[in-house]
């Protein structure tokens, strides 16, 4: 019944929305590929220039934009990773696995989504200093490598999605915990683990409080550390600056136009259970 | 006999194994900084020397609530709290009523409306900053070819606070507007065809049935949003347009997060910011406190 079929009005009313959440991401494109002078002057460009090339290769040198790259897709890649196995497991014992304890712990999981980062960033800041981990990065993927909201997505998923008998049909033919992990489990959460993985590389990737805190741009930067590098100099050329935010953008948006669907799907499925 | 026995440990341990990742990470890199930083914050350290903390008791505390930067940047997260939060979860209401339509290119939409979540707050920032500039940015173009003077953007206070908003508005609109249309398809239909059947408009069916179905989730987004305002840093530090973390020159869109770096790592301070995470927490608490009870009181009077 809800299916009432959108006038005319709606597309237009849409289509405005749309523009303007892209608009900034394609006029991002267009200065990159201007020149300095040419974004100094009014009206502001409308249409791609020539200088793409050549602004791109500067903030690739100036930036060090490859290195920042390679080390934001090690971060990012790794913290999904690490995300998505341990928020499995937790969330499998905690959606069909009976254990002492395990409702206030499960409370005390979700407990801790409400700690803001601020308060442990200067602990944490003073632990990776003593561990001279400063500028490394394990110093960004270790604290961030499992999540609250990982566990949680996870459990709120298999607990509707794993079903019990398949758990215990495994058990009676003697599986050990770890073989109905391996072939009960995983199977099963498939899906779930997909969508955890992307939304934790996003979210990884675009990472900044703790990131600027723990690493500078003279050691191993992530790209949205070296991001707030470029254009230091006595006249920041803006469209090289422009060229550094495509670089750090575009990875995420062909992420986007590939897996764009699951992606909606997932943060529509996990509004609902969560 | 050894069988049964390794199965029987198996069945009573692994649980724990399971659960055990996350909680060894949470003490150390969570429960432990959290704890640390409120010792941290009864000490004078600095960042040159992190080993060396002097007692000083309430100090930081004391100056804080005498230091006018506190009191102007916790202004200024309200401020830019509820010029961000309110018309983001306003538009992305309508926005979801829209995308719950039988749409043509549905997926498309949704897809379009996400995609600046993808962009990370430092590329945002960046293109806003230009979009915003005072001689040649576009937003200054338009107002004027549409008859307005240009406006400072970076200077002006109310001017540059709403610049700072509107990065937050658009990076965000879109994910709260799928979060709403989740919830809208669970709404039943029989509420609208009944509302329909007693002459409602669209318009109303919207008022009457959505908005109040959809209420707990309203609710969780305001709670999301106000945790993420009280946090906001990025923005106000790229947007001052690589000229440090004081929020313009005259801390106009210096937030508390943004106050909480320039001590610690501008200014070397690292006891004095640790006091204003604990400032931050307790204020987060009261929020929490305050929203609690403007609930249970809404609950009390149905």
């Amino acid at each position: 019944m809800r299916s009432l079929r959108a006038g005319r009005l709606t597309y237009v009313v849409l289509a405005l929305f749309t523009a303007g959440s892209l608009f900034p991401l394609v006029w991002t494109a267009i200065a990159a590929s201007r020149s300095n002078t040419r974004l100094a002057q009014t009206p502001p460009p409308f249409w791609f220039g020539g200088n793409l090339g050549r602004n791109l290769q500067v903030a690739w040198t100036d930036a060090h934009m490859g290195t920042a790259l390679l080390n934001t897709v090690i971060v990012a890649g790794t913290v999904a990773a690490g995300t998505v196995f341990f928020s499995t497991l937790a969330g499998f014992a905690f959606a069909k696995l009976r254990f002492r304890g395990s409702r206030p712990l499960l409370a005390l999981v979700i407990g801790t989504m409400l700690i803001p980062p601020q308060l442990s960033v200067v602990p944490l800041y003073m632990l990776i200093a003593k561990l001279s981990w400063t500028d490394r990065l394990q110093a960004v993927i270790l604290p961030t490598l499992v999540g609250a909201f990982g566990v949680f997505f996870m459990r709120q998923y298999l607990v509707h999605a794993l079903p019990m008998e398949l758990v215990e049909a495994a058990r009676t033919d003697g599986a050990s915990s770890l073989r109905v992990l391996w072939h009960v489990v995983f199977p099963a959460a498939r899906p779930a683990m997909a969508v955890l993985g992307m939304l934790t590389f996003v979210m990884a990737w675009n990472d900044f409080f703790w990131p600027i805190v723990a690493l500078t741009q003279n050691g191993s930067p992530t790209v949205q550390v070296a991001l707030t590098g470029l254009g230091r100099g006595y006249i920041p050329d803006q469209s090289v600056i422009m060229a550094g935010a495509l670089l750090g953008t575009l990875p995420l948006l062909l992420v986007f136009l590939v897996f764009g669907r699951q992606i909606v799907g997932g943060i529509m499925q996990g509004a609902v259970k969560g | 006999m050894w069988r049964s026995r390794r199965y029987r440990w198996d069945l009573r341990w692994s649980p724990y194994a399971f659960v055990a990742p996350f909680f060894l990470f949470f003490a150390a890199f969570g429960l432990f900084p959290l704890l640390y930083t409120g010792w941290a914050a009864l000490h004078q350290v600095e960042l040159t020397d992190p080993d060396s903390m002097t007692w000083v008791g309430l100090r930081n505390f004391t100056r804080l609530w005498d230091d006018e930067f506190f009191w102007n940047a916790l202004r200024n997260t309200v401020t830019i709290g509820l010029l961000s939060t309110v018309p983001q979860l306003a538009i992305a209401l309508g926005l979801a009523h829209l995308l719950n339509y039988r749409l043509r290119g549905s997926a498309f939409f949704r897809v379009a409306v996400l995609t600046p979540y993808a962009t990370s707050v430092a590329a945002a920032t960046l293109v806003f900053v230009l979009l915003f500039g005072r001689d040649y940015g576009m937003v200054n173009w338009a107002l004027s070819a549409v008859g307005f003077g240009a406006v400072d953007w970076q200077n002006g206070t109310f001017a540059s606070q709403l610049a700072v908003s509107t990065i937050v508005i658009w990076r965000w609109t879109g994910y709260n507007a799928l979060i709403y249309l989740a919830a809208m398809q669970a709404v039943p239909g029989e509420l609208y065809e009944s509302a329909a059947l007693d002459g409602a408009s669209r318009f109303q069916q919207f008022l009457h049935v959505t908005v109040p179905s959809l209420r707990p989730t309203i609710f969780f987004t305001c709670v999301v949003s106000t945790i993420g305002a009280t946090q906001l840093f990025g923005e106000p530090l790229l947007f001052n347009g690589g000229a440090g973390a004081t929020g313009g020159s005259d801390h106009q869109f210096q937030t508390l997060g943004l106050y909480l770096y320039e001590q610690g790592w501008v200014n070397l301070h690292l006891g004095r910011a640790s006091a204003i995470a604990w400032a931050m927490f307790l204020i987060l608490l009261l929020i929490a406190g305050a929203a609690r009870l403007l609930r249970g009181r809404k609950e009390d009077s149905r």
